[in-house]
């Protein structure tokens, strides 16, 4: 078993290339993600190996690219879609909710939609409107999808492969501002997790995290902090998966530690954080010490970079939370 | 700009009628076969290979479709079915198209395609379902080649052109083998060209050359709006713009909806791209069961149709043609009343489905959180068994 230091955008292109060789019906559609290998360079490098029919720089249409991804799954191909940005999901939007993810159920099992779309999303890249938006809750919302996330170049790797050997089409939002953060992963013969499991990135005893992609790593400095003030001892859960919800680690975090928080950059109103607390306040709710506490983006449009650093949760934000939980 | 240009690009006067110069047809509203012109010629040879078994199948496909479809809306006036979207006055239309595509190609309708459904073997008690309220569609589109109903109008443009790309990277396209080479072909009307999708679609097919064949059945009406609410060029003209060949032909004239499909399709399969047809046609009746037409449309204009009816043209032309006559019509009448009658019993007699199957597709693989909520529903519903 050899082990490979790599970024996450390189683990993400390891994965569908492991993904397209072991398969030859798996594709990639796009914009720009040809020659170019999409404006994150994602796909780089490979056009040049598996060719033009099976890395597909498609017309400037969301509407356009989803819908054709899903004829192409009805003719016996798994497409991975790639979504330039968050915020250009919704011409889409239509495919995805009325026919991707209805597709199966529609036809009593029968037809299956073995899509991919992959959606680099998130804030704190500086970028202007469109293009920092964390919009996961409407595609947990709907059922028929599901929708994941990474946050370490491991992940990243193997939840490619695995949303890919997904019978069912998987949303895989992908943290646009971890890109280029290195780790190591074990180039092993199996995943290490399962793609809906949640991961205990940080075991602690005070107060339970839940967090996902981008977030997992302030969190974990959050925790790190702590721990080294003295303070009150973090346990960080990565819940990698948002549609389903791995219920289990989350309620047996919350059950040790008594105090959750919920830590995202989505708008906390109707969104994945309003779910967790509603999860968390229905199984957990004899062992809780403190109301479930959500630190999250606040509910206007994502605003001007200049005040992404105010609107993204931070360390401080999420140390203020703790000590707002532990006051309890 | 010219007074010549402004002028180019005013809107055209609605004919709900005259389907101009441009449109190919071979039998006209009196049943008579139309003479070689510039616009018809080049579909002549499939027009003119028809044989007389092949155009009484076409009259029979005509006549029974249009039973299965009053049987529908009857079905629908009796609680049986709680909707019904009735094709009437787009059976030639439907029955050309859908008797110009071969076994391996594939249909992608929206939700009035009956006569297509028919022509590619779905049984008709199939498309009853989702208006019963039993399903959302159900049936195995592969083993038709007939995909589900798509409600939302144009989805399905892109889901043909997607497959139609799929053919080509399966290399079943341009090989000569009559067997193997594959088209898609997708169906909608003139409020679909309206549509983002509809556009994509065509972007999609002219850019990738995908062998794939747009059948826009312009019927004039999208629920109460005209088609000049649609558009100002109309389809077959738009297509030029998108650079794939558009051609217009008279909807109601099943051998030339034959014939222009046909050659559509012979395109598509050889590798030569794809094709956008405009069947020039009328919905006669009202947009779907729970319709009412008297409240934007003129009866005179229903009557102008009504003497352009596809099956009494063909009807005629067929009698004065001796290649039939009152007693094999007077067959097919009592094929009609037999095929409605089993339709019918078989419509009553459709189960319910059990409502844990409602849990059952939503996913293809394991689900937690479906699977919880169908054991809670079960254990529900099982202490109302306990009472």
């Amino acid at each position: 078993m050899t082990e490979q230091k790599m970024t996450i955008a390189k683990a993400l292109t390891a994965g569908m290339r492991a993904a397209m060789e072991a398969d030859p019906k798996v594709l990639l559609m796009g914009e720009d993600v040809g020659k170019l290998g999409g404006v994150f360079r994602i796909t780089e490098g490979l056009q040049k190996d598996f060719g033009e029919d099976r890395v597909v720089d498609t017309p400037l249409a969301e509407a356009g690219i989803l819908g054709t991804a899903v004829g192409l799954a009805l003719r016996g191909y798994r497409p991975v879609v790639e979504i330039q940005f968050d915020g250009f999901v919704y011409p889409a939007f239509d495919q995805i909710v009325s026919q991707v993810a209805k597709m199966h159920n529609r036809s009593l099992g029968k037809l299956r939609v073995p899509l991919v779309i992959r959606i680099p999303y998130g804030g704190g890249i500086g970028a202007v409107e469109h293009h920092s938006e964390s919009n996961e809750a409407y595609f947990a919302h709907t059922a028929g999808l599901r929708v994941v996330t990474c946050s370490t170049p491991e992940d990243a790797y193997w939840m490619m492969q695995q949303a890919i050997a997904s019978d069912d089409p998987v949303i895989f939002y992908e943290p646009k501002r971890r890109y280029h953060e290195r780790g190591f992963i074990e180039m092993a013969e199996e995943a290490p997790y399962d793609l809906h499991e949640a991961v205990v990135r940080a075991p602690g005893h005070d107060v339970t995290v839940l967090t996902y992609g981008p977030m997992t790593k302030v969190a974990l400095a959050a925790a790190q902090a702590s721990a080294q003030d003295g303070g009150p001892s973090m346990e960080v859960v990565d819940l990698r998966s948002l549609s389903p919800l791995d219920v289990d680690t989350i309620v047996a975090s919350v059950n040790k530690t008594g105090r959750c928080m919920v830590a995202n950059e989505a708008q906390t109103f109707v969104g994945m954080s309003a779910e967790l607390a509603a999860l968390v306040q229905q199984e957990c709710f004899y062992n809780l010490e403190a109301p479930v506490l959500r630190i999250g983006g606040y509910n206007i449009p994502y605003p001007p970079s200049r005040h992404e650093e105010q609107f993204l949760p931070d360390l401080d934000r999420i140390l203020h939370g703790v000590d707002t939980l532990m006051a309890h | 700009m010219s007074d010549n240009d402004v002028a180019a690009h005013e809107p055209p006067v609605r004919d709900v009628t005259d389907g101009g110069p441009d449109m190919v047809q071979f039998l006209d509203a009196e049943g008579n076969r139309v003479p070689i012109t510039d616009t018809n010629r080049v579909y002549a040879e499939y027009a003119d290979a028809l044989t007389d078994d092949e155009l009484r199948g076409l009259l029979r496909d005509l006549i029974l479709v249009r039973r299965v479809d009053s049987e529908g809306f009857a079905l629908q006036r009796q609680g049986e079915l709680g909707l019904w979207p009735s094709l009437l006055g787009q059976e030639a239309a439907q029955v050309g198209a859908g008797r110009a595509m071969r076994t391996q190609d594939y249909a992608f309708p929206g939700y009035r395609e009956h006569g297509v459904a028919w022509c590619k073997g779905v049984d008709p008690i199939n498309l009853l379902g989702m208006y019963r309220g039993v399903n959302h569609g159900g049936w195995d589109s592969n083993e038709n080649n007939f995909h589900l109903y798509t409600i939302v109008i144009g989805n399905q443009m892109l889901h043909a052109t997607g497959y139609a790309m799929g053919i080509q990277r399966d290399g079943d396209v341009g090989t000569g083998n009559p067997d193997r080479d594959t088209a898609a072909m997708a169906f909608t009307g003139d409020g679909g060209t309206a549509q983002g999708d509809y556009n994509e679609a065509l972007v999609f097919a002219a850019v990738t050359q995908a062998p794939v064949v747009f059948y826009v059945q312009n019927n004039h009406w999208a629920i109460s709006e005209p088609n000049d609410r649609q558009f100002t060029i109309p389809p077959y003209r738009r297509a030029d713009g998108f650079g794939l060949p558009g051609v217009r032909v008279d909807g109601n004239d099943v051998i030339a909806c034959l014939a222009v499909s046909k050659a559509a399709l012979d395109r598509a399969r050889g590798g030569d791209g794809p094709t956008l047809i405009e069947a020039f046609t009328y919905r006669m009746g009202a947009h779907t069961s729970s319709d009412d037409p008297t409240k934007y449309r003129i009866n005179e204009e229903v009557d102008l149709w009504r003497a352009k009816d596809p099956i009494d043209r063909m009807r005629k032309h067929l009698l004065e043609r001796g290649v039939i006559d009152d007693e094999w019509i007077a067959g097919i009448d009592a094929e009609a009343s037999d095929l409605a009658a089993k339709l019918r019993r078989s419509c009553q007699q459709m189960p319910n489905p059990p409502h844990a199957e409602m849990f059952a597709h939503a996913y293809a693989e394991p689900h937690p959180l479906i699977e919880r909520e169908a054991a809670e529903f079960a254990a529900y519903q099982a202490g109302f068994d306990d009472d």
